[in-house]
């Protein structure tokens, strides 16, 4: 793997074949539409399922009653908690996903590769080994709660669409240590807002000892956002010869 | 370059062996691979599906051909799976949407004026700037859903302009169907080019359906129903130009005659030396197919395999931008329609035709919608309307 910004033949531009450009810039002008409008024709259309469409799913009952009294349900009386154990769900599902997208970093880190690589496998270990705990940290408040920690709650199945290209960035083979570190980056950076929310909401609904567990966890967080955050830049600067000294 | 490769002999098949690391090899790059590296993926996995699928039909309906078929059957799979994992992930959906109509337009462009039937000729016209407004309308797509420029894909080998307009393209079934060419008499470059696009034609038209509902966007999701409504329609135009009395041997020749001159044609002008090898392996692979099948015919129908296959290899398919070919027909054939098995001028189109175009656009057509006044500009629509910042 080359881990390294090369020059090359990109085809992609429109100056690769200045003959093919000639005619190929002709066609602005040559185009009749069809139809008269802009994009926000579709709009309309749009519109129409959007007034009619279900919602992505809904959230389950409490698994065990008998759970959900001893929990603290009831210390949500007159809330929602619906909304609290769908958000729950959510950081369950990114957090195992989390665990996931580190393995794959680790194992393009120890695959042979070109180029320095200004990461540290063994604090990638660390975040990865970090990620799973907060996975059972999430799982475990869920059943607190009287939830069921396998269900795929609506923000958790949103929250793993919007990962899906992450996942397909960090996993290519031909993606360098620091593309895939910036797909993890873009992660780190929703998952540490997603912890601050969590905490925020988690007092509001009256589980504060539970908000003080989920501060133990943002604070690995920030260093897992920092650190990728930090060896994506010194990469970049390195691979532009541009290291400042 | 004629010459006799439909004589030798090619690898034998219990020679042609894979291993899972053999099918699963490094794709092609999206960025730096020339685009026509690309249209012949394309092509050979569309010959490759359409190799299976057909070999599956003929099991069904030949009980004591199972066994070979499911022989050969096994290689194509292989072979469609190399081929098509050459595609890499880096690919959205529409990027590799926009390179099978690339596919569509460039190979039938070529097809259209090699073929030496002048009616078939026009049957591939027609088809043509059907397949060309469907560019227009995707490109509008990706342009106005995901901001891309579809020319990095076409590497500005091909046009993005309306053609016949999509939404003019639905007709009734009786439209759809074309005159066979005549086994007895038809040239076999005519037959070969016959799979080719109706082949192709029917892998756009798999690829749309599964495709399709991945996307979360309603127009997105309608876009491709149409479209994949008229590749229906273009998989029934195409299979209806092949003689139907050609008896199922006849047609497996075919078949593998079509993936031989194909994969010929991919060697001799593929740019990529690694894909290359693969052209060449495959082509040896299918030689062999051939020259199986042909000690079958003769087993089975008592019939020389001569009596099918050309004597000399035809020129291959040029893997070429055909742009200048593609703009004449645009501007002479555009308002052509379809009168069962003929093309007619605009006002004389069949009332069936009129009236389920009616009703299917009746609440709103998707491909007029997404394209609304869209004109292609080198690197997005965008670069047209915010001109200063």
């Amino acid at each position: 793997m080359e881990n390294r910004t090369e020059l090359g033949m990109n085809r992609t531009g429109l100056q690769v074949s200045p003959v093919h450009m000639k005619k190929m810039v002709e066609v602005t002008e040559l185009t009749q539409p069809s139809s008269d409008g802009d994009e926000a024709v579709a709009n309309a259309m749009r519109a129409t399922y959007i007034a009619e469409a279900d919602p992505v799913g809904t959230m389950p009952p409490p698994a065990t009653v008998k759970g959900a009294i001893k929990s603290g349900i009831k210390m949500m009386a007159g809330k929602r908690p619906q909304v609290f154990l769908d958000k729950l769900g959510e950081r369950l599902a990114f957090e195992r996903t989390g665990t996931r997208l580190y393995a794959a970093l680790i194992a393009k880190c120890e695959a042979p590769h070109e180029g320095a690589a200004a990461v540290s496998l063994e604090q990638l270990r660390r975040f990865q080994q970090e990620e799973a705990e907060h996975f059972a940290l999430v799982k475990e408040s869920i059943e607190q709660l009287g939830g069921d920690p396998t269900t795929q709650t609506p923000c958790a199945d949103v929250a793993g669409v919007e990962s899906m290209g992450l996942m397909q960035v960090v996993t290519d083979p031909k993606t360098t240590i620091n593309q895939s570190l910036h797909a993890i980056l873009v992660a780190e950076l929703a998952d540490n807002a997603a912890w601050d929310e969590l905490i925020v909401l988690a007092r509001a609904m009256g589980h504060d000892e539970m908000a003080v567990r989920f501060e133990a966890a943002s604070a690995h967080e920030m260093e897992h956002l920092e650190t990728i955050r930090q060896w994506h830049q010194d990469a970049t600067l390195q691979d532009a010869k541009a290291v400042s000294h | 370059m004629p010459n006799k490769l439909f004589t030798t002999r090619g690898t034998p098949l219990d020679k042609q062996r894979f291993t899972w690391r053999d099918l699963v090899q490094k794709p092609i790059s999206k960025l730096d691979d020339d685009a026509f590296t690309r249209v012949m993926v394309i092509l050979m996995n569309g010959v490759e599906a359409e190799a299976i699928r057909f070999q599956h039909s003929a099991a069904r309906m030949n009980g004591k051909l199972q066994l070979a078929l499911a022989q050969v059957r096994r290689k194509e799979q292989h072979q469609a799976t190399m081929v098509n994992w050459l595609l890499g992930a880096d690919h959205s959906t529409l990027e590799t949407t926009i390179g099978y109509e690339q596919v569509a337009i460039e190979v039938t462009a070529a097809v259209a004026q090699t073929e030496p039937d002048p009616y078939l000729a026009q049957v591939y016209r027609f088809g043509l700037l059907e397949d060309f407004d469907h560019m227009y309308r995707y490109t509008a797509l990706m342009d106005r859903l995901e901001g891309k420029d579809a020319n990095n894909i076409l590497q500005s080998y091909t046009d993005i302009l309306p053609g016949r307009p999509t939404v003019d393209e639905h007709r009734d079934p009786i439209d759809d169907l074309r005159a066979p060419y005549d086994r007895t008499t038809a040239a076999p470059l005519s037959k070969l080019h016959a799979l080719t696009i109706m082949a192709g034609e029917q892998q756009t038209h798999n690829f749309y359906m599964n495709v399709g509902p991945t996307y979360a966007d309603p127009i997105a999701r309608q876009l491709y129903a149409e479209i994949a409504s008229i590749e229906e329609q273009h998989v029934t135009q195409y299979e209806s130009i092949i003689d139907p009395n050609e008896s199922w041997m006849e047609k497996w020749l075919l078949h593998e005659a079509c993936e031989v001159y194909n994969y010929y044609g991919c060697v001799q002008q593929e740019k990529n030396p690694r894909i290359k090898a693969i052209w060449e392996r495959f082509l040896d692979y299918e030689l062999g197919h051939l020259n199986f099948v042909s000690d079958l015919f003769k087993e089975v129908e008592r019939r020389d395999p001569a009596e099918v296959l050309p004597e000399m290899m035809p020129e291959p398919i040029k893997f070429e931008s055909q742009r200048e070919f593609v703009r004449q027909v645009l501007a002479e054939e555009v308002d052509l329609r379809a009168d069962g098995p003929d093309f007619v001028v605009k006002k004389d189109e069949p009332a069936g035709s009129i009236a389920y175009r009616k009703q299917m656009n009746s609440e709103g057509s998707p491909s007029q919608i997404v394209a609304a006044g869209y004109r292609w500009a080198p690197g997005t629509e965008l670069t047209l309307k915010v001109v200063n910042y």
